[in-house]
């Protein structure tokens, strides 16, 4: 038999009880549809998370107060402490201490109400350096940004974020206006151009002052920063950077060990790490369901496949008089599991594409269709059609051909 | 249908007498279901020569239909020797019986065993896909072949929407397209009324008037006496041993 009679024969067999062959290719898929989606998850989480990531950029260092793990791995306190402040900031800015760096942005962040008119609107108030639109990666769509005369005049300026502006004044072109926090006025000099969001949080709802309008005028009870970005001339000097900006910070903080750190020095790529294991381990669990999903296809393949050698036992024994060897059975079932199974390779992906572009519009999450994946996916339909046929197959190959003959 | 002109009728009986096809020596056949034995065949010796019209007569339970699987390869002896066209059977393993069911018999069965999916011209190429032959030329000669039997018209039609008569020639054309050693009839008007049976029976005349060898298995007296050669099977054996039916 030609391939071209293989696939002629099985496909009118299978065609001749579409019913029974949809039922029976539901579990494959089902299990291939899961299995894109998953993929597609896991993929469109990692993109994500990557892309929130590189938004930072990669030759990113971020200190933050307290300590990220004790002696167990657990982390504690991260975040919450006040052990930073704006010294160790100044400190960490010295190109004699942290040769490595390029930058360094303090943050001092408060959530505050801005006046305009009658319009008012709460959002995270920023006091930085000047240095923060480098080392956050941001540009301005109008003005300008923080000085370092306004810094050391504590000068009443302010940027806003695109969205801030927008809620505010219903325009971004807002450059010049006052506004009005805490009941001081605050001049707008600049305005960001949008980064879009990262997360659910927009990265275009802020306002940015000058770090010494933030620690004295509006928020003079408590003198800590709540995090500092450290800029690493390129991303292979971002560990000696990071070594640098440790040995200093204890050595300000009077700690002598590592061990002992009242704060956390964090790299970018370190913060992928720890969101991508969580995703691989989810991405294990449903890999896991799908696998059990498409065993339970496999099973009904070969359930269905054995109905069909029962009931054309008088065909296979036609067949064989007519001078089919057991070869040529053989492959005629094979090929009527592996079509099936193809099917359901098939539908799954196609089940499993139509979701992945439905849900996330639903859900608000990334879902990412890979062209690999889809493939595979499909070749593993095939590959189980072909593992679960090869039983079933054999049976009818080994039928004695008079008894076949003989059969009702 | 095949025209014979009475220049072919002449050149078959001037014709020597063909070479052996079939030889059955003491073949023996026992059927065992745990611990009951059953003797089918209990000794038949049996030579069909080339170009050969044979008929085995006997009533069910004879044993003529194990005759016949044995006869067409479908089943193997238990004891004694049967030789196919110079093939000693009984050594031949699976697949080279399947060659030899495929190439060297044509076979006609009661039920037709048409299958229903195809059409007729699909059902006479079987024998050719298991052949390996070319689609093309499958095509041609499974046309070829139907037009022997007078239905090259119905080629395109499928088992269903034929009478018993019609897919019985379908069935003989499939069993001739491999232009096999012999052909091999089961009861072959055993499903069919009586104008359909004369239609099949007329077939074979004119199939062994071109010299085919036919060897029929039948239970009814007037469709033997068709035939050139009668064995009438009993109890697994032959009773009366090549009576001429004709002539």
């Amino acid at each position: 038999m030609t391939p071209r009679d293989l696939l002629d024969s099985s496909w009118r067999a299978i065609r001749s009880h579409v019913m029974r062959s949809l039922l029976t290719i539901l579990g494959i898929i089902v299990g291939i549809a899961s299995v894109v989606l998953t993929v597609g998850l896991g993929l469109g989480t990692q993109r994500e998370v990557s892309a929130q990531i590189a938004s930072l950029g990669s030759d990113l260092l971020i200190v933050t107060p307290g300590s990220s793990t004790d002696s167990s791995g657990m982390r504690g306190g991260f975040g919450s402490g006040t052990t930073l402040t704006v010294a160790d900031a100044n400190a960490l800015a010295s190109q004699v201490a942290v040769p490595d760096a390029i930058g360094v942005a303090p943050e001092m962040t408060s959530s505050l109400s801005i006046e305009y008119g009658d319009s008012n609107w709460t959002t995270d108030v920023t006091g930085t350096s000047t240095s923060w639109l480098e080392v956050r990666s941001r540009d301005l769509l109008y003005g300008s940004f923080i000085t370092e005369d306004d810094e050391a005049s504590q000068a009443n300026v302010i940027v806003l974020g695109s969205d801030t502006a927008q809620e505010l004044f219903g325009s971004t072109a807002v450059v010049g206006q006052d506004v009005t926090i805490d009941s001081q006025t605050f001049t707008i000099v600049g305005v960001l151009t949008s980064a879009g969001s990262s997360g659910d949080t927009s990265l275009d709802d802020l306002a940015i002052v000058p770090i010494s309008t933030m620690s004295e005028e509006l928020n003079s009870s408590s003198q800590s920063v709540q995090t500092i970005y450290i800029k690493a001339a390129s991303s292979d000097l971002l560990s000696a950077a990071s070594q640098e900006s440790e040995a200093l910070l204890l050595n300000l903080h009077g700690i002598s060990s590592a061990d002992s750190a009242d704060f956390t020095i964090a790299v970018q790529s370190s913060l992928i790490d720890a969101a991508t294991s969580v995703y691989q381990k989810l991405t294990v669990l449903l890999t896991g369901i799908a696998a059990l999903a498409l065993l339970v296809g496999g099973i009904g393949v070969m359930n269905i496949m054995l109905v069909s050698v029962t009931e054309r036992t008088r065909e296979i024994g036609l067949r064989k008089a007519l001078g089919a060897n057991p070869a040529s059975i053989r492959n005629q079932f094979l090929t009527e599991a592996m079509i099936l199974g193809l099917s359901g390779g098939a539908l799954g992906v196609g089940i499993g594409v139509g979701l992945a572009l439905a849900l996330p519009a639903a859900l608000g999450t990334t879902i990412v269709i890979s062209g690999e994946a889809l493939v595979l996916s499909v070749v593993v339909a095939v590959g189980i059609g072909a593992v679960f046929g090869v039983y079933p197959a054999a049976r009818a190959a080994r039928l004695a051909p008079i008894d076949a003959l003989r059969a009702q | 249908m095949t025209t014979i002109t009475t220049a072919d009728l002449a050149s078959r009986e001037l014709a020597a007498p063909g070479r052996v096809v079939i030889e059955l020596d003491a073949a023996r056949k026992t059927y065992r279901t745990g611990d009951i034995e059953f003797e089918a065949l209990r000794g038949i010796d049996c030579t069909i020569r080339e170009g050969e019209y044979v008929a085995i007569v006997g009533p069910s339970g004879s044993g003529k239909s194990t005759l016949m699987n044995i006869l067409g390869c479908l089943d193997v002896l238990t004891s004694g020797r049967y030789v196919l066209a110079g093939d000693d059977v009984e050594r031949l393993d699976e697949d080279a019986l399947a060659a030899v069911r495929n190439r060297r018999i044509g076979f006609v069965f009661q039920q037709f065993n048409l299958l229903p999916s195809l059409s007729a011209a699909a059902n006479v190429e079987l024998p050719l896909v298991y052949a390996k032959v070319a689609p093309a030329e499958r095509k041609r000669r499974a046309l070829a072949a139907l037009a022997q039997v007078g239905l090259e018209s119905k080629s395109g039609n499928r088992p269903g929407e034929l009478s018993g008569g019609q897919q019985q020639r379908v069935a003989i054309a499939r069993a001739l397209v491999t232009e096999p050693t012999i052909l091999l009839a089961d009861e072959p008007t055993g499903n069919l009324d009586s104008t359909s049976t004369e239609e099949i029976l007329g077939i074979f005349d004119d199939l062994h008037a071109v010299g085919r060898t036919i060897v029929l298995i039948t239970h009814e007296a007037d469709v033997a006496s068709r035939a050139q050669t009668v064995h009438n099977v009993t109890d697994g054996r032959f009773v009366e041993h090549g009576a001429e039916a004709r002539q």
